[in-house]
């Protein structure tokens, strides 16, 4: 019989204290993944943790070093924003993807992080933005960049009483633009086949001088990838580069075939959406002044 | 019946009676209901696609705190009886079997023991406590295996009904039935064929994706009568196939139906309701039985998916002359795939004068089929339109051209035997010849198919009730759920016939107690049987009113005409003033008490409809993802009585059609685990996922209704299987047959063409 | 295990109710508090069918603990009709028979609102992703979508005839 508990404490420390005592419960934030998991019946947790009650992690702060995304900041409360949308499209873009209007409504991109998922939109586009994890636990606070956050499916660097507070992504450079694109059968409510993320940055004779690629659905956790970015660094985004950049990507996956895609498919399809990232982030940082 | 008939309210869109109750969340759907003392039932499901049950320990279970009862498959009676429904029935035996499973179990989720408790957690919480023992065996998933010479069988006593193929062991077998149809000389056809075309094609698996689960309240009481709330297709039916599983009469049960969100042929089965007597029985409680979702996916009743090899011959001119098709569909668990409406429709839409097609309802390892709109016939026609588009692209003629040479027409005999009447194939394609869609330029990497359907439609049994009340308002009974606007339709029916504007006509769906026999909602003959005997009570109680008319005026009824709601007098009635319903009304209690009209029906035939749909499809040949970018459906509707609600179905079945051909199917592992069960992954089509979808109404009147309808509901999801593969076709040069055109699928066609 | 005890404002009325810690808004506000306009089509968020406002934020109330909406603001499809008015959205759907079975038009009917109330003036792509949640097998979404724009028309004509 369910015994699970319900609690919504106000501060970070009570919320790890709660987490330490009790490694049965779960932290909590929009629940669009617990749940699910909680129906299906894949856990039973003791507790229920919600996290939207402390008001660290809720919220938006952009200043001149960069943004501060509490981790339980839903998804529409991101792409309302206007300066965050303009600053960082392509991160944006994977947060307008998740799920529908409903889920947009509650899933967070903290959640987003922490279920751990090999295809979850948001946590490439983070990858590529340089973002790094603010973690609180019975320690203190430790900062993890995103690349490393996710380990295997379902598997995170957290450690029992640990939770993520916060992602700060620095202010991007000039000429700097990022994007992300998916591969779904449909138009929306599907989970990702494959996702790439693409962030480069281009002198004023449109050099690409800076790059980061991540790939995403296509191997046991969202990959930076440095060989396509080194494709990129050095070209104008020219044909043959972004040709490179996608070799490379699709030499870096390491997919499984599954309900949702074969191996050849995904390994084919992230390469394209790699290369036709990688010319929409030049296109937008080529628009900058 | 001419197609000059003239109508004041049949063919107008007044906003629908149950309307209001719907947008604001009132209607009240299977779910919904509750009583007092309600317990919460929950199923305990296999979790193997095929075994056989050793032992089932309810000990456990019975034992919990708040578990009221617990059965399994011995408290479910084993019947051979039968239930005949029009030209088929239901072996009940099957469907109690599949209730609860008696020995073996035959798909995952496959029913095998139900729990009712004081709340839908403890509920489960005994269903898990459930111990049953299983021996597995190997699972049979698809047609081939099913096939294979010593493949598994799943039922020991099945043999192979009607036309067996000639040294084949029919017994113990997993073909269940094999029919054959055919004319002419086929080899001689093929052999005076200028070209000829042959491929096999293959359909997966889909579901009707209603959006409500099953879901009944079931109250037995200690005098055995009997009531069961529950949202269905047909309540009759719920009530006949519960009374002839449990061994009562019919007479102990009374069907309240729900409104009902969607069923498509989906709820035509009970899965739930004879459960929940049971367990009612033995609690001494009302009981509420609801489906998850991942229920519905994995143990109600989707398609078949299907196999068919098919070859067309056709000379230089484009005229067909020959036709051969194998068609092998997947019936689930149970005998009963549509395997032979498949083989009659598949060339219902042309002339051809030779032709032999066999037809293969088999047995594999998943949940037993039910209907789906238009049931078979998507699949053989994928087939048909796919190679008529072939033969069209050979010979380089148009591809309506092409259909409008062979198109089947009145008088011709259709390959299932009789001669059609009217039909409006020839006038769809002309409409598609005249619309603009056909001819408007096509878009980079975009690609246009065409394709055509026919259904046969259903007739048989409805009863409806008319009523006048002293204020002149009406009140109009029928025995049908209402899946789409049928109420509003009826009520249409009654206006035209006794000129009582809608809005003062109530409609209303009647439980088994309250109205005749009435078959199910399904067939697309609503509109068409119950509205036949909507119009006969009409005119019954339209008769009675000119009799009193008659009294009122002291003249024979023989003297009284009607005309739009009143009156009047013909000659022989003298100088009369005319009286109007609400007047004729007024004075029912000094005329000879209250009126009303009333109907049974059972029309043998209905008038068959056909349809066409064009697709434009565009396709990123780098990921092999397709949008449907423009979509028109043109259909011969008979007469449409409610237009937006005909439109509405035609839209409705073209995107369960489009979904079918571009991603749903039930994806399962070796084992026969279906790992797709819940809208996620199983992908039918979103709102951002289709244009707007087109619609052209087509007016050849059916004869055999007084206002010449023809049912609307299932030809719209024939065509579009076809119509969006000869899209692809075009968009690519690459013809696919295999479904669905999922993007993966078409990849790889892509990269090996 | 107590129940817990959750006061909120559901429709505009102030209430109470018991609830367990792990049951669903869903489930509460069809099982014990007798809304059952909303309905459970999945129960993981697929289809939109229990689409509510939470704190004017469309969600999937299958998705939401009943605990969660302590002091908060609910609005149901129940609450979106104001007295015998109905919301230009519901009206629309009526006119354009923007319905069938009709059980996902509770759901389209909440979303559409929000729809509205932060955009007054949608394209039909628009309105088409925003509504990608609420999944409709019967009507194609053809009719549904006009609806929407329709009333949004409608809204549109109405504010500016009040500001004139
Ligand atoms: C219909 C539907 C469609 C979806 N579509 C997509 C999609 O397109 N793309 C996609 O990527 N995802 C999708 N998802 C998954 C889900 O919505 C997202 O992953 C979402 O961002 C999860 O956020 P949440 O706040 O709801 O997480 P929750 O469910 O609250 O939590 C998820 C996990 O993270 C843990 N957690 C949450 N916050 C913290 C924290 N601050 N610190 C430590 N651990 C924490 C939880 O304990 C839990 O294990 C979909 C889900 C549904 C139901
Ligand atoms: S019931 Fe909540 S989204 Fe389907
Ligand atoms: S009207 Fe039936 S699901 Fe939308």
């Amino acid at each position: 019989m369910q015994t699970t508990r319900y609690e919504a404490p106000a501060t970070v420390a009570d919320a790890v204290r709660l987490i330490q005592a009790d490694p049965d419960a779960r932290l909590f934030a929009g629940g669009t993944d617990l749940l699910v998991q909680y129906r299906m019946g894949v856990h039973r947790p003791s507790a229920f943790i919600d996290l939207k009650r402390i008001p660290e992690l809720v919220g938006i702060a952009v200043d001149a070093r960069g943004l501060r995304l509490g981790a339980a900041t839903a998804a529409a409360v991101i792409t309302e924003h206007r300066e965050v949308s303009r600053l960082w499209p392509g991160l944006v873009e994977a947060v307008h993807l998740v799920g529908s209007t409903q889920i947009q409504g509650r899933g967070t991109i903290g959640g987003n992080l922490c279920n751990g998922s090999p295809a979850a939109d948001t946590t490439a586009p983070l990858i590529v933005n340089r973002a790094r994890c603010v973690i609180v636990g019975p320690e203190g606070e430790r900062i993890v960049n995103a690349e490393d956050f996710v380990i295997a499916p379902g598997a995170t660097v957290l450690q029992r009483g640990e939770m993520l507070v916060a992602v700060l992504i620095p202010r991007p450079a000039g000429r700097t633009a990022d994007a992300y694109l998916r591969l779904i059968p449909r138009s929306e409510m599907d989970i990702a086949v494959a996702g790439a993320a693409v962030s480069v940055t281009l002198d004023a004779a449109g050099v690409c001088t800076a790059a980061r690629v991540a790939i995403a659905a296509v191997a046991p956790r969202p990959l930076l990838v440095p060989d396509a970015a080194q494709a990129l660094i050095g070209s104008t985004l020219d044909d043959e580069s972004l040709r490179r950049a996608a070799a490379a990507a699709s030499a870096a996956a390491t997919p499984i075939d599954d309900k949702r895609g074969t191996v050849a498919y995904r390994r084919q399809v992230v390469g394209v959406l790699t290369r036709r990232a990688a010319s929409m982030a030049g296109a937008r940082a080529g628009a900058q002044k | 019946m001419s197609g000059e008939q003239r109508f004041k309210y049949v063919g107008t869109r007044p906003i629908r009676h149950d309307g209001l109750d719907k947008v604001t969340g009132r209607a009240n759907y299977g779910a919904d209901f509750t009583l007092p003392g309600l317990l919460h039932g929950h199923i305990v499901r296999s979790p193997h696609a095929h075994a056989r049950i050793l032992a089932i320990d309810t000990s456990a279970a019975a034992g919990m705190p708040g578990v009221m009862a617990v059965i399994t498959g011995d408290d479910i009676p084993k019947t051979t009886a039968r239930l005949m429904m029009g030209e088929g029935g239901f072996d009940l035996g099957d469907m109690g079997d599949n209730l609860l499973a008696h020995d073996k179990v035959l798909y995952q989720g496959h029913a095998v023991a139900a729990v009712a408790a004081t709340s839908p957690e403890l509920a489960r919480a005994a269903a898990e406590a459930v111990a049953v023992h299983y021996e597995v065996l190997t699972p049979v998933m698809t047609i081939d295996q099913a096939l294979a010479a010593g493949a598994p069988i799943l039922h020991d006593g099945l043999t192979t009904k009607g036309q067996p193929a000639a040294g084949v062991p029919t017994s113990p077998t997993n073909v269940a039935m094999r029919m054959e149809l055919k004319r002419g000389d086929v080899d001689k056809g093929f052999a005076e064929s200028d070209i000829v075309v042959e491929r096999t094609f293959t359909t997966p698996m889909v579901h009707q994706g209603y959006i409500e689960p099953h879901a009944c309240v079931a109250r037995h009481g200690e005098d055995g009568q009997i009531v069961v709330w529950t949202s269905t297709q047909g309540h009759f039916n719920v009530r006949d196939c519960s009374a002839g599983i449990l061994g009562i009469d019919a007479a102990k049960i009374k069907v309240i139906p729900s409104e009902i969100g969607g069923g498509f042929g989906g709820k035509i089965p009970v899965y739930l309701e004879p459960v929940a007597i049971a367990l009612s029985r033995k609690a001494h409680r009302p009981v509420k039985l609801v489906m998850s979702r991942e229920d519905v996916f994995r143990a109600s009743g989707p398609t078949s998916g299907t196999k068919v090899r098919m070859k067309l011959g056709a000379k230089q001119d484009g005229t067909l002359v020959a036709a051969s098709a194998s068609l092998y569909y997947e019936a689930g668990a149970y005998k009963g795939s549509p395997a032979g409406a498949g083989a009659m429709c598949a060339i219902a839409a042309y002339r051809i004068p030779n032709f032999f097609i066999e037809a293969y309802d088999i047995v594999v390892n998943r949940p037993k089929v039910a209907a789906y709109r238009a049931p078979g016939s998507p699949s053989s026609t994928f087939a048909t339109e796919s190679l008529i588009d072939e033969i069209a692209r050979r010979l380089n003629m148009d591809a309506l051209d092409l259909r409008l040479k062979n198109a089947a027409t009145e008088g011709d005999q259709a390959p299932y035997g009789p001669k059609f009447g009217p039909i409006g194939l020839r006038e769809v394609l002309a409409a598609a010849k005249a619309h603009p869609h056909w001819t408007a330029p096509l878009g980079a990497n975009q690609g246009r198919g065409v394709a055509v359907g026919f259904w046969f439609n259903a007739g048989m049994n409805s009863s409806a009730t008319v009523s006048v009340n002293t204020d002149g308002s009406a009140t109009v009974v029928a025995g049908n759920p209402d899946i789409g606007g049928t109420r509003v339709a009826q009520a249409l029916m009654v206006s035209e016939e006794l000129g009582v504007p809608v809005e003062r006509v109530r409609p209303s769906v009647a439980d088994t107690d309250s109205i005749g026999f009435s078959d199910l909602t399904g067939g697309s003959r609503v509109c068409y049987a119950t509205g036949m005997a909507v119009i006969e009570a009409a005119r019954d109680a339209r008769e009675q009113l000119k009799a009193r008319a008659a009294k009122m005026w002291g003249t024979d009824a023989a003297h009284v005409g009607w005309d739009d709601g009143t009156a009047i007098p013909l000659n022989g009635a003298g100088d009369r003033t005319p009286l109007t319903v609400n007047e004729i009304a007024a004075k029912l209690a000094h005329t000879g008490g209250p009126v009303i009209g009333r109907a049974t029906v059972n029309p043998p035939m209905a008038g068959p409809g056909f349809g066409l749909n064009i697709c434009d499809l565009e396709v990123d040949k780098e990921t092999g993802v397709s949008r449907v970018v423009r979509y028109t459906c043109i259909q011969d509707v008979g007469k449409a009585i409610h237009p937006s609600y005909v439109e509405g179905q035609m839209q409705g079945g073209a995107s369960q059609g489009i979904g079918w051909a571009l991603n749903e199917e039930y994806i399962y592992d070796r084992e026969g685990h279906l790992e797709n069960p819940g809208f996620l992954d199983y992908r039918m089509p979103v709102a951002s996922d289709l244009p707007m979808i087109d619609t052209v109404l087509v007016e050849v009147p059916n004869p055999l209704h007084p206002y010449g309808v023809r049912g609307v509901g299932e030809v719209p999801i024939v065509p579009p299987l076809a119509a969006v593969a000869n899209a692809m076709r075009d968009a690519t040069g690459v013809r696919f047959t295999d479904l669905p055109l999922s993007p993966p699928r078409v990849l790889e066609a892509l990269a090996t063409d | 295990m107590p129940k817990l005890h959750v006061q909120t404002s559901v429709n505009g009325d102030t209430l109470d109710f018991l609830c367990e810690p792990a049951e669903t808004l869903l489930d509460v506000l069809r099982n014990r508090l007798n809304l059952t306009g909303s309905k459970e089509g999945c129960a993981t968020g697929d289809c939109g069918a229990c689409s509510v406002l939470l704190n004017d934020r469309l969600v999937a109330s299958c998705l939401v603990l009943a605990a969660e909406v302590d002091d908060q603001r609910v609005l149901t499809v129940e609450g979106v009709a104001r007295g015998d008015a109905l919301h230009p959205v519901q009206q629309q759907l009526l006119e354009h028979a923007g319905l069938q079975c009709g059980i996902c038009t509770p759901g389209i009917v909440v979303a559409a609102k929000s729809l509205l109330d932060h955009n007054p003036n949608p394209t039909e792509t628009e309105v088409r992703f925003w509504l990608a949640g609420n999944l409709c097998r019967c009507t194609g979404y053809d009719k549904i979508i006009r609806a929407v724009l329709d009333a949004a028309a409608t809204m549109r004509d109405d504010r500016s005839r009040v500001s004139a």
